[in-house]
């Protein structure tokens, strides 16, 4: 690596363009940050990520800032903590943050900003609650906690393009708010998720997840969505055996954590109670329950029969695909080695 | 698709052409739109004024089924006004000649007629794609699902050969697929020419190393029966036993009537599925099968990539994974399967018979997977085909292709054109999405607050007020094959002569109304052509 710069006394070296709160990050700082997604880049609204630059008078946010070689920041300095506890303060006080209850409680950028500057009562009087709007199929809006990073309306507008979220309204009644400020069930939202995914707080939650997991409990595990062709990455949060809530795995191909509302929302069915549970035989027109070695043993004599009677060309079998490849090259080579026909298909040209 | 999703966000020109991405496809359709904030040129072609098609630079509302007929107009202004690329014709191409010379019977005017595209944005959009390159086209079902679908296919390669714009990052031909896994199962071979890997069936060089790989002497070298064929041999019994696994025919093919006389016309049917579900109604035995999350595994997506699939719970009951069923029934017929897992079928199995895929194991899918064709353990995966214009067969082949109309056209009787695809919020025949409460998104914000908990009928301003039709009325919409009642949806996406549904629901399900009618080669049904008629309640 060709340049440098010195965190806290510490000599951190780097390659190419990168901000400052980056290398801070490469290095194992932390700087609070709020407004700055890595997905949106910089975006220096909130404040929180302010650091001393030797030779610039005012604080800096570290977000916005380019490094260059030689640099000499200091993240820890009374000055510094003093500003970053001043913006954690202000944005305590504007709204209700009452992490008892919060579902982001253990995963909220706000509470760990918070416990890391050591607030522990908020400086100012919290304001009136406002109702939440709970009229999102999938997303409820919490504008108490909001913290006006403006996350979600970047990558409202940016990432999905769905061109839904905004500020509304002026100083301080600014609130973000859905198509010029309509319930978000009520708006032209596709309920994708992506306002969720970048929240630092507990503003935007899945409706589903509310009351399931503290953050703590949860187990992430990643795998692919089992909806259209695209092959979205997700990262399944669980409790036991029960999926919480889905997310996008950051990074990752093809997605980069981007979801639809499928794909995130879509997942309880594998839970109904209306699931197919043991083999079933017909038997005068009802079905029966049987167990395996009967239902597979039917299934074979009958096989059998045919191909001795009218040869395996009278059996043909549609395979699916939804399943796993795995599932489809046992079906085939079960026609085609176990039965003997090439009668296979399924709807791969729909 | 012969390129990747990664080179969307970074193209320069996309060619939309029966595809809406924003409800099928909606990942895709977010990397569209931020090339589009990057300064992208969107060309839409597609009969529905769709979410994209709004945002579109230039927008072609085409007659439904006139693909060809534009295509061969556009390639018709490419030629004659020396546009096209030449170098990459004559280099990487042949049958240049026999496809002009069909492509000189559709000058714009002609396209025009046909695809009721004006010949002005015809030359407007053939001379954008020229200027602009390299280019993405995309298509999805809007051009398969035709009685003329190989050749609609045919026509989108031959317009990008022709511009040049294959084997290269952001170009290609990129048919985004409708399921997870219908990659894989192509992949696998569950079709009835080809084994795992793409090997013909016919080859007796394939029949011998499947024989050997799979310990039998009784491989079939006669390619097998495509699911209609399968079906109609039902009804003559020259298909005795039928096996359906995770498909609900019953509900997902055109002319209900008719498929549920033929599903009852078999002898034996077995299906192996998660749910009861209209199929499993005609069904002898139903398999209790392990769902997405119950069974470890892998999923094949459209960009040719290889994703895992994991496993969080058990299957519920007696439920058992799908492989695990077939070797079952396998071994009752006399075949000792000695895989145990998802990872040893792949692994032992699947990339030691398919070349494209033999660098692939499950070791080296942790992560981002790979894309296929990886031929060994050293290969980094591909991300786009066609590298330097070096084709699979040697030489890209231009094809002379002539239009044909639907297999039904609107008529008195039947005035209006009805085309079908998916929604947003559903999933196919709602087994599943059906079950997870999507049924509580709003589909229209104009104030009749409509949960999409029923089907309706898209239908245009100019058709409603000439029916005395209102937005969110019942009416019944008729073919010559059955009849529904939906609510009407009146919208500006629809012009006027066509009608637009969707096949999620049971009941107002669209193919009660289509067309069981096929490409002759690819036995694709023409889902997006028919003719209806819409009649007040």
């Amino acid at each position: 690596m060709s340049k440098t710069i010195v965190i806290n006394g510490k000599e951190c070296a780097f390659d190419g363009n990168k901000t400052v709160l980056q290398i801070a990050r490469d290095n194992g700082f932390y700087i609070p940050s709020l407004c700055y997604h890595p997905k949106l880049g910089p975006a220096s609204k909130c404040r929180v990520c302010v650091v001393e630059v030797d030779g610039i008078r005012n604080l800096q946010t570290s977000c916005s800032l380019t490094a260059t070689d030689g640099m000499i920041i200091t993240t820890d300095s009374p000055r510094v903590l003093d500003a970053q506890r001043m913006v954690v303060n202000l944005l305590l006080a504007n709204g209700n943050h009452n992490c008892m209850i919060c579902e982001r409680n253990g995963d909220c950028e706000l509470q760990e900003a918070a416990y890391h500057l050591g607030i522990e009562l908020p400086a100012f009087i919290v304001e009136e609650r406002e109702d939440k709007d709970e009229s999102g199929a999938f997303i409820v809006r919490d504008v108490n906690k909001c913290i006006q990073c403006g996350r979600c309306i970047e990558a409202c507008n940016r990432l999905v393009v769905n061109e839904v979220l905004d500020f509304g309204f002026r100083g301080g009644h600014t609130q973000v708010v859905c198509d010029g400020n309509k319930p978000m069930g009520e708006s032209t939202c596709v309920q994708c998720g992506e306002c969720v995914q970048v929240c630092p707080v507990g503003a935007l939650i899945e409706k589903k997840a509310i009351g399931k997991a503290r953050s703590w409990e949860i187990t992430k595990i990643r795998t692919t969505c089992p909806y259209c062709g695209v092959g979205c990455q997700q990262e399944l949060h669980l409790k036991g055996d029960q999926i919480v809530r889905v997310k996008g795995v950051e990074g990752a191909k093809p997605n980069d954590g981007h979801l639809c509302v499928k794909g995130r929302y879509g997942y309880d069915f594998i839970y109904s109670k209306e699931r197919l549970t043991t083999p079933l035989i017909k038997k005068n027109g009802k079905f029966e329950e049987a167990t395996w070695d009967e239902a597979l043993d039917l299934v074979a004599d009958k096989f059998k029969q045919i191909i001795k009677e009218s040869g395996p060309d009278a059996i043909a079998c549609v395979s699916c695909a939804r399943s796993t490849n795995e599932d489809s090259f046992y079906m085939q080579k079960l026609f085609r080695a176990a039965i003997g026909t090439n009668n296979i298909d399924h709807c791969a040209r729909t | 698709m012969t390129n990747s999703f990664g080179e969307f966000e970074n193209a320069k020109l996309f060619f939309l052409i029966g595809t809406n991405m924003t409800e099928a496809h909606p990942v895709a359709s977010y990397y569209v739109k931020r090339a589009k904030l990057k300064g992208a040129k969107i060309i839409v072609a597609d009969p529905r004024y769709q979410a994209l098609a709004k945002k579109a630079d230039i927008y072609a509302q085409i007659k439904v089924g006139s693909d060809v007929a534009f295509i061969n107009g556009l390639m018709n202004v490419l030629i004659t006004e020396n546009l096209y690329d030449k170098k990459f014709v004559e280099e990487n191409t042949e049958g240049f000649e026999e496809m002009k010379a069909t492509v000189m019977k559709y000058p714009p005017e002609k396209a025009a007629e046909i695809s009721g595209v004006s010949a002005d944005l015809i030359r407007e959009i053939a001379r954008t794609m020229a200027a602009i390159k390299p280019g993405m086209l995309c298509y999805t079902l809007g051009i398969t699902e035709h009685t003329c679908g190989k050749n609609n296919v045919m026509s989108t390669s031959n317009l990008q050969m022709l511009l040049g714009n294959m084997g290269m990052e952001s170009a290609g031909v990129n048919p985004l697929r409708g399921q997870n896994n219908v990659q894989g199962a192509c992949d696998m071979g569950a079709l009835p020419n080809v084994y795992p890997g793409y090997q013909a069936v016919t080859d007796p060089k394939n029949k011998e190393k499947f024989e050997k790989a799979w310990g039998v002497n009784n491989l079939s070298d006669k390619v097998g029966l495509m699911i209609p064929d399968m079906m109609h041999a039902l009804t003559t019994k020259k298909v005795r036993a039928f096996y359906i696994f995770g498909e609900n025919l019953a509900r997902t093919d055109p002319n209900i009537t008719h498929v549920e006389h033929e599903l009852e016309s078999a002898e034996f049917l077995v299906c192996n599925d998660i749910f009861h579900t209209e199929t499993t109604r005609f069904a002898d035995v139903i398999f209790p099968a392990a769902a997405w999350c119950e069974d470890e595994g892998t999923f094949s997506s459209s960009e040719r990539r290889l994703n895992r699939v994991r496993k969080i719970k058990d299957a519920p009951g007696q439920a058992m994974p799908n492989w695990w069923i077939f070797k079952q029934l396998a071994k009752r017929l006399g075949h000792e399967w000695t895989s145990n897992s998802a990872q040893e079928i792949w692994d032992n199995e699947h990339s030691m018979v398919a070349p494209a895929f033999a660098g692939i194991k499950y070791h080296r899918l942790e992560g981002d997977g790979l894309q296929w064709p990886c031929p060994n353990e050293e290969h980094p995966g591909t991300k786009f085909l066609h590298k330097d214009g070096k084709f699979t067969r040697g030489k890209g082949l231009f094809k002379g292709i002539e239009w044909t109309p639907p297999a039904e056209v609107a008529d008195a009787e039947y005035p209006l054109v009805l085309s079908t695809g998916r929604r947003l919020v559903h999933y196919h025949t709602r087994t599943q999405t059906g079950r997870c409460g999507l049924d509580r998104v709003l589909d229209d914000k104009t104030g009749l607050n409509q949960m999409m908990s029923e089907e309706r009928v898209d239908m245009s301003a100019a058709d409603a007020q000439k029916l005395g039709v209102k937005h969110g009325e019942y009416v019944k919409v008729s073919s010559r094959r059955g009849a529904v009642k939906v609510r009407a949806k009146v919208t500006d996406e629809i012009p006027a002569g066509m009608v637009w549904m969707s096949f999620h629901f049971s009941e107002g399900n669209a193919n009660w109304l289509c067309n069981n009618v096929f490409d002759p080669e690819t036995k694709t049904a023409e889902y997006k052509a028919c003719a209806v008629r819409i009649d007040k309640i």
